[in-house]
């Protein structure tokens, strides 16, 4: 795109019937856009896909909550403030990780190596508190075997625990990779990608504890 | 039974459940068929070595990371699987007419994959990849922009859904595939019922390839909602440009859904979880819940690009253009969000009672309104126009007529108290494949006529095409109606012996009219060889062989890595053709523009060694092989990682090349347009 | 595409998760806006928390406004977390969030109502119930 194109359809060609932003040129004549906006919406559609694939098992969970089958139910197992930990460790981590994007769009490497580094400490202490629940579950003859209940927590939280894990492993990655290969343009693209997918996490997060865990320990 | 000495595989750390008696010995057919298969690919590949031509095919196909080349690759792959998927439906129609009274010549359980792996594969493996590659090669072009969004990953998806395709049939061989019908409905699909490897094989394959799809789709949203040519405003963008959106919409919403509830299914099956169990409070009816939330959106994600294509082909063809543009984007849209709002209407009998069924048979029924108003926009197009009776226009025509019926049916079966006696009978067959055949299938043969000058720069045989047009409409009617009548006789789908005799007579019309689509695929196989001998008289030189009104037909046939040497300036809403009543009217053609070098992605092999470690994946985890799955795993993300380290993204292609191409291009068109050639400099 | 072409574009389009700067890079107002963030999140969660475990919501009330909570609190996520706005920038970001939205709901409410349903017809006799229903 140059600015040619820019001028030429703010006036002459814009939308007659102002139906797209007012005075300025519509976004949808400029043609196509900077790498880095197609980037970030690509991923922020996959986002929303994974959110879907959320919404299925929780869907799953919601169904089956009641399904104890003569087993423990949510009332029996879930410890609120090892939950709140939990929730603790994940919120600041996204805080830090917010502090690692500013880090990258300063171009620090400290700042930015510093914040990663403690989004990955607590992510991975998050990790690990998640892991001791379920061994502890499992231990206590409350796996996923149990009932069809405990399987839709475990399917659930797990998903959320998978893809924790899977934004660990690509932080890691992007550590890596900006020690190695500096802030170029397009890692600095996939840093706003992985950041995007951590705050995704915390918001999934959100609607785990409350449905799963505030509302199980209740009812 | 062959299956229990398969069963009873003992499971090592080496080879999982993995042995010598996996593969099936003991019936000659699936051996027979893969071996002839085996052989043709085999032969194949020594040719295509022995010819040298594998450097050639892996730098400028398999790594490829342009969107014509990954489209074509796309479309040659769904052709493939067609006869896959065709000899499966011949092989039940076939067993349908000899079953009277003796159980027919397949075994049971044979039959019972036979039918499962026909609509696996006619849906994931034919129709989606058909589908994605049409869009991948048609929709840059018609927005003016030089590729999609993401190039690399779009090589990626193409394998990853290879990768899937490749599972299915290596469970040919090795193992047994699903016996349980393509949507795997619980409790049947369940380890205690199902404990061979079908289901696995089932599940991870269209787990890998369901990646695969999902990745395309966020491909082509970004690609429709961020790279448009300048000036190409939401309404101006072509028709099947508006119905890919919708239905890459609706991939990225559903097909997340499906890959949740087949994941349940694995967890049921792999790690003892009880989501469909029947013991433990698991609920088989969740997974016929979820499966069809994401099954009625996939019936539009088929449905939705292809009347874009026949969009195209009846304005171009009718030489007019489409009637109610902004109806037509309107329609689409709210089928778009309407088609999440009926998936209850596929389990009318599950005993939901009257409220829910009632709500889910209303909204049914609306949806067939914005369909209607699409086949009344195609009509309009056509009155009054001069209409050319080329083989795309005769698949749309054939398609119009023929999907009414099928539609007709379909608003029947939304009536849940017609739905309770008809359900899972071959009345129910007959109307999806009256839905599926002309409005997926016909519209893809129409895309794929329609489009193969630009791809290739040659037109394909227009008196074969008509031929294999006509075997395949009396073909399908013949084949269909029949089953009509059986469903409401009262005969159930999927059955593999039966005792009445009044069927018999309508299952063998059914199979003639099989017999006279076979005729069709030949016919567009000859059509194919003979286009390919007579190219030179086929030839396209213009880039514009159909008077084409949307702007893939600016550029050349084919068209030029870049697509566009510089991108088009869009005024209109049917962008080419106003560009050429413009050019006609002033006797001449825009300005020379400024040319400049133009950057392009590098090829890249990330795709196929990914899909390579995704097929060691499937395969070893269906067989139960742990450590290959971990290599597989880490195979892949090592792949990515490597990719993602690589220093140079782009390559360039000189200013004066560029312009080299596209002078030729516009001495071309001013011959087209009848301009002297001194009007082009 | 550069870096200037997105800054000269940026202010009627913009990647989701980028922050809308009037100057190139304020570090002060960015970090501002995350500690803001954790802030009125730290606060919410807390009290999800507190409500849950004490008597003070009337008991039947409790879930709506344990997910009121939580809307409240993804809402102040995306906003300062991810710098999803209302602005013209944001149109296209906050489209595509709203139709996902929708799709969740429809498949989240969709199945509970329908297996609710389903269930019914199980427990209390399947065929029966259906026969009234018809």
């Amino acid at each position: 795109m140059s600015a040619r194109s820019t001028q030429a359809y703010a006036g002459a060609h814009g939308d007659p019937n102002r139906l797209g932003h007012g005075e300025g040129p519509s976004i949808s004549e400029l043609g196509p856009a900077p790498k880095r906006i197609i980037v970030g919406y690509g991923f922020w559609i996959f986002l929303l896909s994974d959110f879907i694939m959320f919404a299925a098992f929780f869907a799953g969970y919601a169904v089956l909550v009641g399904e104890t089958a003569g087993g423990p139910s949510g009332r029996e197992l879930f410890d609120l403030r090892f939950v709140a930990g939990e929730t603790a460790l994940l919120l600041l981590s996204s805080f830090t990780c917010g502090m690692a994007t500013i880090g990258a769009a300063a171009r620090s490497q400290w700042w930015f190596q510093i914040a990663m580094a403690w989004t990955a400490l607590l992510g991975a202490g998050f990790l690990g508190m998640e892991l001791w629940e379920f061994a502890h579950l499992i231990g206590e003859g409350a796996g996923p075997d149990r009932s069809a209940f405990l399987s839709s927590f475990f399917a659930l939280v797990g998903l959320h625990g998978l893809h924790v894990l899977a934004g660990l492993l690509w932080l890691l990655t992007m550590m890596a990779q900006v020690l190695a290969k500096g802030f170029r343009e397009d890692i600095q693209r996939r840093i706003l990608c992985w950041a995007l997918f951590w705050h995704a996490l915390d918001i999934i997060w959100i609607a785990l504890f409350t449905v799963v865990y505030l509302f199980g320990a209740r009812a | 039974m062959a299956e229990h000495s398969r069963e009873a595989a003992e499971w090592s750390p080496i080879t999982g459940k993995l042995a010598w008696n996996s593969i099936p010995w003991e019936e000659p057919i699936p051996l027979i068929a893969a071996a002839a298969v085996g052989s043709v690919l085999f032969g194949t590949l020594i040719w295509v070595w022995r010819a040298g031509y594998v450097p050639y095919l892996w730098r400028e196909w398999i790594t490829s990371v342009d969107h014509k080349r990954i489209g074509i690759m796309y479309c040659i792959f769904a052709l493939v699987m067609l006869i896959r998927g065709f000899s499966d439906a011949v092989l039940m129609r076939t067993h349908q007419d000899l079953m009277y009274n003796n159980g027919g010549y397949l075994p049971a359980e044979h039959y019972d994959q036979i039918f499962t792996a026909h609509g696996v594969i006619m849906i994931f493996f034919v129709a989606m990849p058909f589908l994605t590659g049409l869009m991948n090669f048609a929709v840059p072009l018609q927005l003016g922009v030089r590729d999609v969004a993401f190039p690399t990953l779009n090589n990626v998806s193409f394998w990853l859904t290879a990768s899937g395709a490749l599972l299915v049939n290596i469970s040919l061989v090795v193992g047994e595939f699903a016996k349980t019908g393509w949507v795997v409905y619980p409790p049947l699909s369940e380890l205690r019922f199902s404990p061979g490897v079908g289901v696995d094989y089932y599940l991870w394959a269209l787990q890998i390839a369901g990646v695969g799809t999902l990745l395309a789709g966020v491909n082509l949203v970004t690609t429709i909602l961020k790279m448009r040519a300048p000036g190409m405003g939401y309404t101006r963008m072509p028709m099947f440009c508006w119905t890919s959106l919708a239905a890459n919409l609706l991939i990225v919403a559903a097909f997340p859904i499906l890959t949740a509830t087949m994941a349940m299914l694995l967890l049921d099956r792999y790690l003892d979880f009880h989501f469909f169990t029947n013991e433990l409070g698991g609920n088989a009816m969740m997974f016929v819940n979820l499966v069809w939330a994401w099954g009625h959106p996939e019936v539009y994600i088929l449905v939705l690009p292809v009347f874009g294509i026949f969009s195209e082909v009846v304005s171009t063809f009718s030489s007019k253009p489409l009637f109610g543009y902004r109806s037509m984007i309107v329609a689409t849209m709210v089928i778009c969000v309407l088609s999440f709002m009926v998936w209850l209407h596929h389990f009318f009998t599950m005993g939901a009672g009257a409220d829910v069924n009632g709500v889910f048979g209303v909204t049914t029924m609306i949806i067939a309104v914005p369909t209607g108003v699409k086949v009344f926009n195609w009509l309009f197009t056509m009155f009054r126009g001069r209409i050319r009776f080329t083989t795309p226009m005769l698949y749309s025509i054939g398609f119009v007529v023929t999907f009414v019926i099928g539609g007709a049916s379909g608003v029947l079966l939304a009536i849940p108290p017609v739905d309770f006696v008809l359900h899972n009978t071959l009345f129910l067959v007959a109307h999806f494949h009256n839905i599926v055949i002309p409005a997926v299938l016909f519209g893809l043969f129409a895309g794929y006529t329609y489009w193969f000058p630009k791809a290739f720069g040659f037109k394909l045989d227009e008196r074969w095409g008509k031929r294999a047009f006509w075997c395949w409409i009396i073909g399908f009617y013949i084949a269909f109606m029949p089953l009509y009548v059986l469903g409401l006789m009262g005969m159930q789908r999927r059955m593999s012996a039966h005792y009445v005799k009044a069927w018999e007579p309508w299952l063998i019309v059914a199979s003639v009219g099989s017999a006279i689509i076979a005729l069709g695929i030949a016919a567009m196989a000859v059509q194919l060889y003979v286009s390919i001998r007579n190219r030179a008289a086929l030839r396209d030189d213009t880039g514009d062989p159909w008077d084409g009104r949307t702007l893939e037909w600016m550029t050349t046939s084919p068209p030029p890595s870049y697509n566009f040497a510089v991108l088009p300036d869009v005024s209109h809403e049917e962008a080419y053709w106003s560009l050429k009543e413009g050019a006609r009217e002033k006797k001449r053609l825009s300005d020379r523009p400024d040319y400049e070098p133009i950057e392009m992605p590098r090829n890249s092999p990330t795709g196929f060694i990914t899909a390579f470690f995704t097929t060691v994946l499937g395969f070893a985890a269906v067989w139960h092989i742990w450590w290959l799955v971990i290599l597989g795993v880490l195979g892949a993300w090592a792949t990515f990682t490597i990719f993602a380290w690589r220093d140079h993204h782009e390559f360039e292609i000189p200013a004066d090349e560029v312009e080299r191409l596209d002078r030729e291009r516009r001495e071309a068109k001013a011959q087209l347009l009848g301009i002297p050639k001194e009007a082009t400099a | 595409m550069n870096e200037e072409e997105y800054s000269k574009r940026s202010d009627i389009d913009r990647a989701p998760g980028d922050q809308n700067e009037d100057e190139d890079l304020d570090v002060v107002k960015g970090v501002r806006g995350y500690v803001i963030g954790l802030i009125a999140a730290s606060l919410l969660t807390a009290a999800s928390f507190w409500f849950a475990t004490t008597d003070l919501i009337y008991e039947p009330g409790l879930p709506v406004f344990l997910v009121a909570l939580a809307i409240g609190q993804m809402g102040v996520h995306l906003v300062f977390f991810l710098h999803i706005t209302t602005g013209p920038d944001n149109s296209n970001n906050v489209l595509a969030l709203a139709f996902g939205t929708l799709i969740v709901a429809l498949v989240l409410f969709g199945s509970i109502w329908i297996m609710a349903h389903l269930n019914h017809g199980m427990s209390n006799g399947q065929m029966h119930d259906m026969m009234r229903g018809m």
